[in-house]
C-alpha cells in the first residue's frame, strides 16, 4: 500500500488501473475528463494492457462496453450529466442483457440552465434503468468502490452493470490523502472475470433477443431478483475488502449515531461528513442527533433505513436534486420506508456550496416540527 | 484546522502552490516512496481550486486545509488563516496577506522559474513553521522530476 495525495478521479482511475479491464471506451466531459485521459495514458505506457477505444459520443461509449462485455470481457466507460444522458437508451440494454459494466458517473448539474457543476440531477433520474448505484463520500472510497464494484457487478448472483457516483469537483477534483493499494493485493482481492453470458463459437447462443409478453416478465423479475439478492453479495464483498486491505465498510447504507437519535438527516455523498460534524456540535449541545448516509441507491437499503430511522421522531432528506412537480427523488423513496420523514432539503444544485450552518438550520427546522420542503 | 486561500490568475500556479503544501503536510514526514507500514502520523489535507472553467490570466482562487484529523468540510473556505496572492495586481489592500513582491520575482529569475508559485509557498511555510524538507517532498510527490531542484532551491531562498 502506497500513501497518496491525489483527487478523486486519480483515485479512481488507479483503481480501475488495479482491476484491469480489457476493454475502456469513454468520451470525455466536464468533471469526468481526467479519469479517462488518466487510463488513455495507463494504456499508451502500457502499464495496463487494455483497448482504449475513442467513440464518437457517450451513445456510442456504452454501446461499445455492451459488445466488449458480450465478447466475455471486463470493460469500463465513464461519463457525467448530459453524457449520462445521452446514454440513458443504452442503460437497459446493458442492464437487461446482464453484463456487468462498471461505469463511473461524476455527478454533475443537467442543462438548461447550462451549468458544469456537480450535484445529483443526472443519476437520480436513471434509478429506474435497471443498474447498481452506489455513491462515494471521499477520493479513498471512491478507489475502493472502483475494486469492489467489479467484485458484485460480475459476481454470478448478480451480473448486473455497476454506476459509482462521485460528487462532481467535490470529490472528482478535491485532493487528498489516498492509501492506494498494490498490484499483488487487488489481484489477490479481485478475480479474473469468468462468465458464461459470451459471445462463444464453440458454444452458439442468441444473445439480446426480442422476448413476448410471458417471457419478458420472466427476464425482468429476474433482474430485479438479482439486484436484490446483490445486497447480500454488497455484504460478503466488504468483509473480503476488509480481509484484504484493512477498510471495512457498512453495507448499503452509512449509519451514525442513529441508535438514540431523535433527530436524523438522511442523505448521500460527500456533504455526509459534514452532516457527522453538524450532529456532533448539537448532540454537544444536548440534542440527540444522528446521520443516515445511503451508499446505495439501487439496490434501495429499504430494511437498513428502516431499521435506521426507527426510534427517530423526525427525519430530514438532504439532497442535490429536483424532480420537478415533485420534489427530491430521494425523500419520495426514504418517505415510502419510514413516516417519520419529515423534511426534504434540496440543496449544491448546480455546484452551490452547503455550509455547516445550514446544515445546523436543517437540524433546528427538524426539532421545531417544520414539514415540507426547504431550499438550502 | 489551518486553513489557506491563494489568490492568482490562471497560469501563474495558484493551485500547484495549494496541493504543494496539501502534499508536504500530509505526506512530508513519510517514508519517499511513500510506503506505508502502520504507524504513520496522522496527517490530512485536502487541496481543491475555485471549481469552473480554467481560464489562462483570469483571476481564480484555490484552498487548502491541514488538520490532524479527517476534514470533512469540502466547501470553500470562509475565514482564512492565511491569504496568499500570487499576483499583486488582485490584491486590494482588504486584510493581512502575503502578497508578491519584488523580493520573490528576483528569486524567480535567479532560478529561472517563469512563476512564483513555490517562492510563495515558501514564504508561507516559515510563517507556519514547515519545514523546508517537508516541502520538498510536497514538490517531489507533485511536481515533474525536471522542475525538483530548482523549485527546492528557490523555497530555500524564500525561507531565509
Amino acid at each position: 500500500m502506497s500513501r497518496q495525495f491525489i483527487s478523486g478521479n486519480d483515485a479512481f482511475a488507479l483503481g480501475i488501473l488495479l482491476a484491469k479491464p480489457a476493454v475502456i471506451s469513454a468520451y470525455p466531459i466536464t468533471p469526468q475528463t481526467t479519469v479517462v485521459e488518466r487510463l488513455s495514458e495507463y494504456v499508451e505506457s502500457g502499464e495496463l494492457d487494455a483497448e482504449f477505444i475513442h467513440v464518437e459520443s457517450e451513445h456510442s461509449a456504452l454501446s461499445c462496453a455492451i459488445g466488449a462485455s458480450a465478447a466475455g470481457v471486463r470493460t469500463f466507460t465513464a461519463t457525467s450529466s448530459q453524457g449520462l444522458l445521452y446514454m440513458a437508451e443504452c442503460l437497459p440494454y446493458a442492464a437487461g442483457g446482464r453484463y456487468p459494466i462498471v461505469m463511473m458517473n461524476a455527478n454533475r448539474a443537467i442543462a438548461l440552465p447550462w451549468n458544469i457543476y456537480g450535484d445529483q440531477s443526472d443519476s437520480l433520474s436513471q434509478l429506474a434503468c435497471g443498474w447498481i448505484q452506489a455513491y462515494a463520500e471521499d477520493a479513498q472510497e471512491a478507489l475502493d468502490f472502483a475494486l469492489m464494484s467489479y467484485y458484485i457487478a460480475e459476481h454470478p448472483q448478480v451480473a448486473v452493470p455497476f454506476m459509482v457516483n462521485l460528487d462532481g469537483f467535490h470529490i472528482t477534483h478535491t485532493y487528498e490523502i489516498v492509501d492506494v493499494p498494490t498490484r499483488e493485493q487487488a489481484d489477490a482481492f479481485l478475480p479474473p472475470y469468468e462468465t458464461e453470458n459470451r459471445i462463444d463459437f464453440a458454444r452458439p447462443k442468441n444473445m439480446a433477443f426480442s422476448a413476448g409478453p410471458g417471457h419478458n416478465k420472466i427476464f425482468r423479475r429476474n433482474h430485479h431478483k438479482a439486484m436484490l439478492r446483490s445486497s447480500e453479495v454488497i455484504v460478503e464483498c466488504e468483509s473480503r475488502f476488509a480481509e484484504f486491505f484493512g477498510r471495512r465498510y457498512s453495507g448499503l447504507v452509512d449509519a451514525y449515531k442513529t441508535d438514540d437519535a431523535e433527530f436524523v438527516l438522511v442523505t448521500l455523498g460527500s456533504v455526509a461528513g459534514l452532516a457527522r460534524d453538524a450532529a456532533d456540535e448539537l448532540r454537544g449541545q444536548g440534542a440527540k442527533a444522528g446521520v443516515l448516509r445511503l451508499r446505495y441507491m439501487r439496490p434501495f437499503p429499504e430494511e437498513a433505513i428502516r431499521k435506521a430511522l426507527a426510534g427517530a421522531k423526525a427525519v430530514a432528506v438532504l439532497e442535490k436534486d429536483i424532480s420537478p412537480g415533485k420534489g427530491g427523488a430521494v425523500f419520495a423513496e426514504v418517505s415510502g420506508v419510514c413516516e417519520s420523514v419529515r423534511l426534504n432539503a434540496i440543496g449544491g444544485l448546480g455546484g452551490e456550496d452547503i455550509s455547516k450552518e445550514s446544515l445546523r438550520s436543517v437540524f433546528a427546522m427538524l426539532a421545531e416540527g417544520k414539514e415540507g420542503e426547504l431550499w438550502l | 484546522m489551518l486553513q489557506i486561500v491563494w489568490h492568482g490568475r490562471g497560469g501563474q500556479g495558484a493551485f500547484t502552490a495549494a496541493r504543494l503544501l496539501g502534499a508536504a503536510y500530509a505526506l512530508g514526514g513519510m517514508k519517499e516512496n511513500g510506503r506505508t507500514d502502520g504507524g504513520e502520523p496522522e496527517k490530512y489535507a485536502l487541496a481543491f481550486p475555485s471549481f469552473g472553467p480554467e481560464r489562462r490570466g483570469a483571476p481564480m482562487r484555490a484552498f487548502t486545509k491541514l488538520s490532524d484529523v479527517l476534514i470533512h468540510d469540502r466547501s470553500e473556505i470562509a475565514r482564512a488563516d492565511f491569504v496568499v496572492f500570487l499576483d499583486e495586481t488582485l490584491y486590494a489592500g482588504e486584510r493581512d496577506a502575503l502578497v508578491a513582491g519584488p523580493d520573490d520575482y528576483a528569486i524567480a529569475e535567479k532560478f529561472r522559474l517563469p512563476v512564483i508559485n513555490t517562492i510563495m509557498l515558501g514564504r508561507l511555510a516559515k510563517k507556519i513553521d514547515m519545514p523546508a524538507e517537508h516541502i520538498a517532498q510536497g514538490i517531489r510527490l507533485v511536481m515533474p522530476g525536471r522542475m525538483h531542484e530548482k523549485n527546492m532551491l528557490a523555497v530555500r531562498e524564500a525561507m531565509k
